[in-house]
């Protein structure tokens, strides 16, 4: 476990290629793979700093949880992760964000491709309003032309009972997605994420409008989905980030103040301001 | 407790006038339509008869001797130029009130905005120029493809404007939404803000139809006019066609007495049609926001 040491940010040395590329050079002896990584990645609202200089791994069948006081970058790192920057004008990435070693950020990358291999949950829900239920879980599909009825029966399905909102709406498919309360809305964002099978997840506070039960099938759900997936999720719930996973980044006004396993992080935090903040001296 | 009894009774107060002001504001506004609706259905009343909608006009001699006429024609080539308007306008207003909305940053969008300002504040009757200058003058002749292409112009930079608000109103995460589940631009564009601004769309083409519908003067000199129903009905498009706005006023400014009354028949046939326009796009808009 001495590498997750080389790789928790250090300032005075950025040029820390030596440490993923290592795990991810394949010895055959690690325990996992860094799916995505960021190098130096910095993005900026003009002149406001969202996120500056980050450097992380996302492994692959791991759970890596973003924490930090409100403001401090995290759905701003999270959003650069899949390119979600692309449409925000005033929005200016730099650094590498790589995905299997690729950068996604090159210059003949197609945004589409990429989206489609790492899936979002929003913050807020992000239903569309007048699709129907079934439509929205299955807009990934259906919208790039898969017409097998059966095909996206199961999908639909499949995606709503792991979002834990089948028994809740298997009998008003076709109602708008709308309709739903907030709860439900997000958790038919979190299906129609699930519906085009990602290869890693993104989930921004997936859980913030959900109650408890909801909450803990969505806790559930991680738990299941990361034996194929790599996913982060931002949190601030530190018994959340605690309990679903593995890895844990603290970001303090857009520095990646500490990374490392989720037990570490919790038990022995290196830093002083992860520590307070994970006490709830503030934050 | 005493000072909120007499807060709350000052706020009846001000409801109260408020209300007041409301009504009163809706009557000044009401009265002149109901004005200009009496005047006209009490004119033309008579006027309106089984032949004046199946009877074309022909000439004024028509009328004076008492033989049949009508404005069949007339509603007519109305129907047909108000659509080909219609479709000459609706794909290239939505299309460029999409531009506006979801490509922001694009070159050639302040170009198109400017375009688009300029056309909408350009007098119908220039509007009626252009399309002659475009149209009429490479065709040779007068037509209703022109006067179509003339009220095209009417309506495209009103399209487009409602359309780029109704795309706007649409909130930012949507799009977000659509994209982060791997589909293209013009697919989330296309959709999924489209069908969900979808009220917003009609009701901006019924008020720019609604708008085209009543405009006279890019007519004259594109569809032109004509007292005589064409052979078929092609020739409507193709050559010289009357419509409802421009008859009324050809028959308005005639010297016939009998003519006049066809006039105000005309006005009322016109007004209903704008009405049941704007009516529409009005139930559409409360649908939206109840
Ligand atoms: N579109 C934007 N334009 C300008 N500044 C922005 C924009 N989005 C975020 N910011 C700024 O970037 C910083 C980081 O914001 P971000 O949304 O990433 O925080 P966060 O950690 O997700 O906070 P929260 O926990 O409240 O969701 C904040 O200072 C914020 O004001
Ligand atoms: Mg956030």
């Amino acid at each position: 476990m001495n590498f997750i040491t080389n790789i928790k940010k250090n300032k005075k040395e950025p040029t820390e290629k030596t440490s993923t590329s290592a795990i991810a050079g394949g010895e055959g002896v690690h325990p996992h793979d860094v799916r995505m990584e960021t190098k130096n990645l910095s993005v900026m609202y003009g002149k406001t700093v969202g996120v500056k200089n980050v450097s992380l791994p996302v492994y692959n069948e791991k759970v890596t949880a973003f924490i930090g006081p409100s403001g401090c970058g995290k759905t701003t790192f999270l959003r650069a992760l899949n390119r979600m920057h692309d449409l925000t004008r005033e929005a200016v990435v730099t650094g590498e964000v790589l995905l299997d070693g690729l950068d996604i950020y090159a210059p003949k990358v197609n945004p589409v491709t990429i989206r489609r291999k790492i899936g979002m949950v929003f913050q807020k829900p992000t239903p569309f309003p007048t699709m129907s239920i079934y439509n929205n879980v299955v807009a990934g599909l259906k919208l790039v032309g898969i017409r097998d009825r059966k095909l996206l029966d199961e999908v639909c399905e499949k995606a709503l009972q792991q979002a834990a909102l089948w028994n809740e709406v298997k009998d008003r498919l076709n109602t708008p997605g709308g309709s739903l309360s907030g709860g439900q809305q997000q958790r038919l964002s979190i299906a129609r994420a699930l519906a085009i099978e990602p290869e890693v997840l993104l989930m921004d506070e997936p859980t913030s409008s959900l109650d408890p039960l909801s909450s803990a099938k969505i806790e559930e759900l991680i738990h299941d989905l990361k034996t194929k997936y790599a996913i982060a999720i931002v949190t601030h719930n530190m018994q959340q980030a605690a309990r679903v996973s593995d890895y844990t980044a603290f970001f303090y006004v857009g520095n990646l103040v500490e990374f490392d396993e989720t037990k570490k992080i919790f038990t022995n935090p290196s830093n002083e301001q992860t520590e307070n903040y994970i006490s709830g001296k503030f934050g | 407790m005493i000072q909120g009894t007499k807060s709350i009774n000052r706020r009846r107060i001000n409801d109260r006038i408020m209300f007041g002001l409301l009504v009163l504001s809706t009557v000044v506004v009401m009265t002149p339509l109901l004005i200009i609706i009496g005047y006209v259905v009490i004119n033309g009343f008579n006027a309106l008869s089984i032949d004046f909608f199946t009877q074309e006009l022909g000439s004024p001699a028509r009328a004076m001797q008492g033989r049949p006429t009508g404005l069949m024609h007339t509603m007519l080539g109305t129907i047909v130029v108000d659509f080909m308007a219609l479709i000459i306008a609706v794909p290239i207003g939505i299309g460029a009130g999409i531009m506006l909305s979801e490509y922001p940053d694009h070159k050639l969008n302040p170009v198109l905005r400017i375009m688009n300002d300029t056309l909408n504040g350009m007098p119908a009757i220039l509007k009626g120029m252009l399309a002659f200058v475009l149209v009429v003058k490479p065709m040779g002749t007068f037509s209703g493809l022109a006067g179509g292409v003339a009220l095209a112009f009417v309506m495209i930079p009103i399209v487009a404007r409602t359309t780029e608000s109704a795309l706007m109103a649409i909130p930012w995460a949507i799009r977000e939404a659509g994209l982060a589940i791997g589909l293209p631009r013009w697919r989330v564009v296309l959709s999924t803000v489209m069908p969900a601004a979808k009220t917003g769309l009609v009701t901006g083409v019924l008020i720019a139809f609604a708008r085209a519908a009543g405009e006279a003067a890019p007519l004259v000199f594109t569809s032109f006019g004509n007292n005589y129903m064409p052979r078929n009905w092609t020739g409507m498009i193709w050559g010289p066609v009357d419509t409802l706005p421009q008859r009324l006023y050809s028959l308005a400014i005639s010297p016939y007495k009998e003519w006049h009354t066809m006039g105000w028949a005309a006005g009322i046939v016109l007004l209903t049609f704008v009405i049941i326009l704007f009516v529409a796009a009005r139930l559409l808009t409360r649908k939206k926001n109840s």
